[in-house]
């Protein structure tokens, strides 16, 4: 949307550049925590992991900080249209960028109890999605500095992808654990994590709603296209993955764990 | 487990028909093809616009973008002055208002209308009140006692002047003299008030008590308000209609004229860029 006409109040048009530079600058910081506990996790990295946990405190004190100015410019500005949906979509993206900081951080917490244990398969999809994820999040974070709704748009339907991986590795570790009751406490952690990281990627989508609507005024349509059939995932033992995805008690395996 | 399309499906792009919109009301005004002239000057440029039964149409647009030409051109205030003249139609109950041989006394207590500046009459507040009553109807004494304490009390004023009805109207207060401008144009019983920038001579407390009165009128009284400050109209008006340069540019409820204006040119002018 056009942005090119300055306000009129040139103080005003300052403190809406500030704020877009308090979101860009929270964004920067949850990207790098998030690449932190991915590092953390997949090369067994204690110091990232550390960083990435200290980084909350910061960006938690960001939020804040947004959100007081927030507060400020609808009581001072009133703002209208387009400024108004900016202003509302930065107090919801902070809060979205928060929650993602969170998840940076539980992720790397459980990185150092995993790193106890010896780990005998490859963590290569959690690689992957870990990338994904990162790829996604950063996107999303350019689409705020660039007010571009159609990135945002790109990575909110991207993150189907995520959710197949993630389906993916739900299968995989409980197969691992199957196999050998040692698994049980890593596998568990790697099933946190990667449910951390799915979670990580819906918020990047909710990031993508808002930078969409605040741009166009248009609410991105209800459903979103999700892939996340974890909560169905059956693994039958002595069975081939994959078997029976939709087997009648279903009901009674359905696993959810949200909010890890 | 996921019924996902192959293709994606395509984006809504038309802002939702949503809730907030207030349920379409039949038109009690209808504007078509409105052409005014100053003179030569062409103030309002194919004007085409609706205003909803009881409810309130706000107006609003930069100085000189025709929303108070609009207004005068509603009840004919224009008719006093030589060399002004509109053309296509105003439409009410089927006739067409700004024909030739409409009775303009009789329009005007259809259409009322209330000014940036309260204008009393130098006369006690119950003759202020009584004196339009008596252009168009003879009251009994009880009748018109009553019909100043109704508008009175209708403008939100009644409590606080019903024991000094026979003092000067000057006297009361700049907010309480423009509720009683607006007790005297409903005590004609219009079915339509016009609303020239009412609260723009007031104190913030006396604007927020006339913009409360609006709302409530708004159950009996059709209201076109025409307003420079964008939160009164976003407060007041259920429709908004943006004006620029003699064109209506949008017009919408008021709710996605203000957050989400379909033209540039709205969008530019309430968000203060422009220019």
């Amino acid at each position: 949307m056009s942005d090119e006409t300055g306000h009129i109040v040139k103080s005003f048009e300052q403190e809406l550049q500030r704020l877009r530079g308090l979101i860009t600058d929270m964004g920067g910081m949850v990207e790098r925590q998030v690449a932190l506990a991915g590092t953390a996790i997949l090369a067994r990295d204690a110091e990232a992991a550390s960083q990435a946990m200290e980084a909350d405190a910061r960006v938690d004190a960001l939020e804040r900080e947004a959100e007081q100015f927030v507060i400020r410019l609808l009581a001072l500005r009133q703002p209208m249209a387009q400024d108004l949906r900016q202003i509302v979509a930065a107090l919801k993206i902070t809060g979205e960028l928060e929650r993602i900081g969170d998840y940076a951080k539980n992720a790397a917490k459980r990185s150092i109890v995993l790193a106890q244990f010896r780990l005998p398969f490859p963590l290569s999809g959690l690689g992957n999605m870990s990338r994904l994820v990162q790829e996604n999040l950063k996107a999303v974070i350019d689409a705020i500095g660039e007010a571009d709704v159609a990135k945002a748009e790109a990575v909110w339907r991207s993150d189907e992808a995520i959710d197949a991986i993630y389906n993916a590795l739900f299968r995989e570790l409980i197969t691992y654990m199957m196999e050998d009751p040692r698994n049980i406490t890593p596998c568990t952690h790697l099933l946190f994590i990667a449910k951390n990281l799915e979670r990580i990627g819906d918020h990047a989508t909710n990031i993508a709603e808002m930078v969409y609507y605040a741009g166009t005024g248009v609410p991105l349509p209800e459903g979103r296209p999700k892939g996340d059939g974890s909560a169905y995932a059956v693994v039958h033992p002595h069975a081939e993955e994959d078997v029976h995805p939709h087997a009648e008690d279903e009901a009674a395996h359905t696993q959810k764990d949200e909010g890890a | 487990m996921n019924d996902v399309p192959a293709t994606p499906a395509p984006i809504v792009t038309s802002v939702p028909e949503t809730k907030e919109i207030p349920a379409p009301a039949p038109a009690r005004i209808s504007i078509r093809r409105l052409e005014f002239f100053y003179g030569t000057n062409r103030a309002l440029k194919g004007i085409d616009l609706d205003l909803p039964e009881r409810q309130v149409t706000g107006m609003i647009g930069p100085s000189g973008c025709g929303k108070s030409t609009l207004l005068r051109v509603l009840n004919r205030m224009y008719d006093l002055y030589p060399g002004q003249r509109a053309e296509g139609e105003v439409l009410m109950d089927g006739s067409n208002l700004i024909a030739p041989g409409i009775d303009l006394n009789q329009l005007r207590s259809r259409i009322g209308m209330v000014f940036q500046k309260p204008t009393p009459f130098p006369m006690s507040i119950y003759e202020n009140i009584a004196f339009g009553v008596k252009l168009h109807e003879r009251l009994p004494k009880a009748e018109m006692d009553e019909r100043v304490e109704w508008s009175l009390t209708r403008a939100a004023l009644w409590e606080e002047v019903r024991d000094r009805l026979f003092t000067p109207a000057l006297g009361l207060s700049g907010g309480q003299q423009q509720r009683l401008c607006i007790a005297r144009t409903i005590a004609v019983r219009p079915e339509v008030i016009l609303f020239d920038e009412p609260t723009s001579a007031l104190d913030p407390i006396s604007t927020l008590k006339i913009e409360e009165l609006i709302d409530e009128l708004k159950q009996d009284f059709t209201i076109a308000i025409v307003t420079h400050n964008m939160q009164q109209a976003a407060r007041c008006a259920d429709q908004v209609a943006f004006f620029y340069l003699g064109e209506l540019v949008e017009v919408g409820s008021a709710t996605q004229m203000f957050t989400a204006p379909k033209q540039k040119q709205t969008q530019e002018y309430i968000t203060g860029r422009f220019g």
